[in-house]
């Protein structure tokens, strides 16, 4: 059911000053499937998600050990060329950051610092990864508006747009939709279940609905440590670990 | 139920209630006055100057003859601006450079060990600025001027304008310091994350995000600048006469002021004239605040 592995995190340790936020992470993430990082707030979700591309680098306090690959480069090697790293995985946030500039600006942005400067070439990819996210439609009249303008949904979608421009391998989503209404929620989602053929989607959430209708596969953490991994089927219909069932079935308080 | 309170206590208590809001009040509508009242002053005393010439008359003649009535503040308006846009041009790129570096480079207890020593520059008399400008930049600028085999003594618009900068980093760097730190870290992850190099990200987003903030900094140091007077008068050399380089002399707006009112008001007229110069000043600051305000308003809506 699962073949391929995509992201393989080893021994991760991660803390934070003196306090332990990861704790001896070990799991192996899907390629071309929707992974689910599930659990209650506070669990390091975000943090481990983050890591992936090592955003955690902003962090001068944190503190990483471990070994997390993709293919067979080594994320958290020092050495690792970091923009390159970071082009393969699009990030999206919490909630929508469009960058300071127009809508078309968000989209060249990243093909722009990589190099690319010709216009018809823009043009064509902010068509193409505007219609990804069906948002062509809605904003195909006013690109040099400034991106802020949309509305909360429209601007996430921009920033997933955003997030393809530069061709990834890996989308990491850290709670897409807690900042969006349930319609917009919903795009989001299809959306999601749309590229997840193409791409390996790796997205941080707390809701368990959520999770049920999106995952292929499911980390469950709690306290800094993954209780049980595996299919989407094995962790909503047979969960092993007390504190996954309980999780799953909602009594979790 | 009877009620528990006393009917002249009650009437007492209502009426302090009532009395101190009146009086916060009060003090309200006097801060707010002030400005006002301020400038309808100015306008008065100089008004009466406008019988005999315009305004534009005399804000264009460099003659300065206050004995024959002659009274151009050309000078005097030049000097100010040179000394102001050669302050804000040493103390801006300073400040944006520091302002960057202490947000995104440096470790937080730089910052934190940074805050107290802007607290102080900020809060040094000007009247020391105006020794060590005598004492250090006056000599410095002369030699200076030497090695371009330019005679000066030193007391010079470039004097003033390097002091002034100083006073003015405080001011400007605080407020950028803010600017930055008030940009979400998810602007910068969004940016990083798209490939970009941290350089990348701080040229082209994050500056881009702040600078609404950028120019409201600037704005607010030239009119601080533009309205400094003891430190700038003790070093500029005060010489009546259009600027022609940055090692002459040159007499500001503000120290026209200081160094005559009270002393020369014999003479017809110069206490107008001098009070046309603060109304010059006073226009020019306002001028600049509300500048600023309106291209932050502006930008703002724009991104």
């Amino acid at each position: 059911m699962i073949n391929g592995t995509k992201i393989n995190i080893e021994d991760l340790n991660l803390y934070i000053g003196k306090k332990h936020i990861l704790k001896d992470i070990n799991v192996k993430i899907p390629e071309k499937k929707l992974t689910v990082i599930l659990g209650p707030s506070g669990c390091g979700k975000t943090t481990l998600l983050k890591s992936l591309n090592r955003l955690t680098d902003l962090y001068p306090e944190v503190k990483t050990q471990g070994k997390i690959f993709n293919g067979t480069d080594d994320i958290l090697h020092p050495n690792t060329e970091i923009t390159e790293l970071r082009k393969k995985m699009g990030l999206l946030a919490q909630s929508p950051y469009p960058l300071p500039m127009s809508i078309y600006d968000n989209i060249t942005y990243g093909l722009r610092i990589s190099g690319r400067r010709k216009k018809r070439y823009l043009n064509k990819r902010v068509e193409y990864y505007l219609r990804q996210v069906s948002l062509w439609e809605e904003v195909k009249d006013r690109l040099k508006d400034p991106a802020s303008a949309l509305s909360i949904g429209q601007q996430q979608r921009l920033c997933l747009a955003r997030g393809l421009s530069v061709d990834p391998e890996i989308i990491l989503a850290d709670e897409p939709t807690s900042a969006l209404d349930p319609v917009s929620s919903r795009e989001i989602e299809e959306l999601f279940l749309k590229l997840k053929q193409r791409y390996t989607i790796v997205m941080v959430t707390h809701i368990l609905r959520q999770a049920r209708r999106v995952a292929d596969y499911v980390i469950f953490m709690y306290l800094g440590e993954i209780i049980e991994h595996g299919t989407a089927e094995q962790i909503f219909e047979h969960p092993q670990n007390p504190i996954t069932k309980s999780y799953i079935k909602g009594t979790y308080s | 139920m009877k009620s528990l309170l006393v009917p002249s206590f009650k009437i007492r208590r209502n009426l302090r209630d009532k009395s101190s809001s009146f009086w916060m009040k009060c003090c309200y509508y006097l801060v707010l006055s002030m400005p006002f009242i301020l400038l309808t002053g100015l306008l008065i005393k100089s008004s009466l100057l406008f019988g005999e010439k315009t305004f534009s008359e005399l804000i264009f003649s460099s003659e300065w003859k206050p004995l024959s009535g002659k009274f151009g503040f050309l000078p005097f308006i030049l000097s100010s601006l040179w000394i102001t846009f050669i302050s804000i041009a040493i103390a801006a790129p300073v400040c944006l450079l520091t302002a960057i570096y202490l947000t995104q480079y440096a470790k937080r207890f730089v910052l934190k060990v940074m805050h107290p020593v802007i607290d102080i520059l900020a809060g040094i008399p000007s009247v020391i600025y105006g020794v060590w400008g005598i004492i250090i930049i006056v000599p410095f600028v002369s030699k200076v001027a030497s090695w371009f085999n330019i005679h000066s003594s030193g007391y010079s618009i470039l004097a003033g304008s390097v002091v002034l900068s100083v006073m003015v980093i405080p001011f400007v760097l605080n407020i950028l310091i803010e600017v930055y730190r008030s940009i979400p870290i998810e602007l910068s992850e969004a940016s990083l994350s798209l490939g970009a190099t941290k350089w990348e990200t701080i040229k082209k987003v994050l500056t881009r995000k702040a600078f609404p903030g950028i120019i409201s900094s600037f704005g607010l140091g030239i009119s601080r600048a533009f309205g400094e007077t003891i430190a700038v008068l003790m070093v500029v050399g005060n010489v009546v006469q259009i600027p022609k380089g940055i090692f002459q002399a040159g007499y500001p707006l503000p120290a026209l002021i200081a160094n005559n009112y009270g002393e020369m008001l014999s003479i017809p007229m110069y206490d107008s004239a001098l009070m046309l110069a603060a109304l010059i000043l006073f226009i020019v600051v306002t001028f600049f605040n509300l500048g600023s305000r309106y291209l932050i308003m502006h930008y703002e809506k724009k991104v």
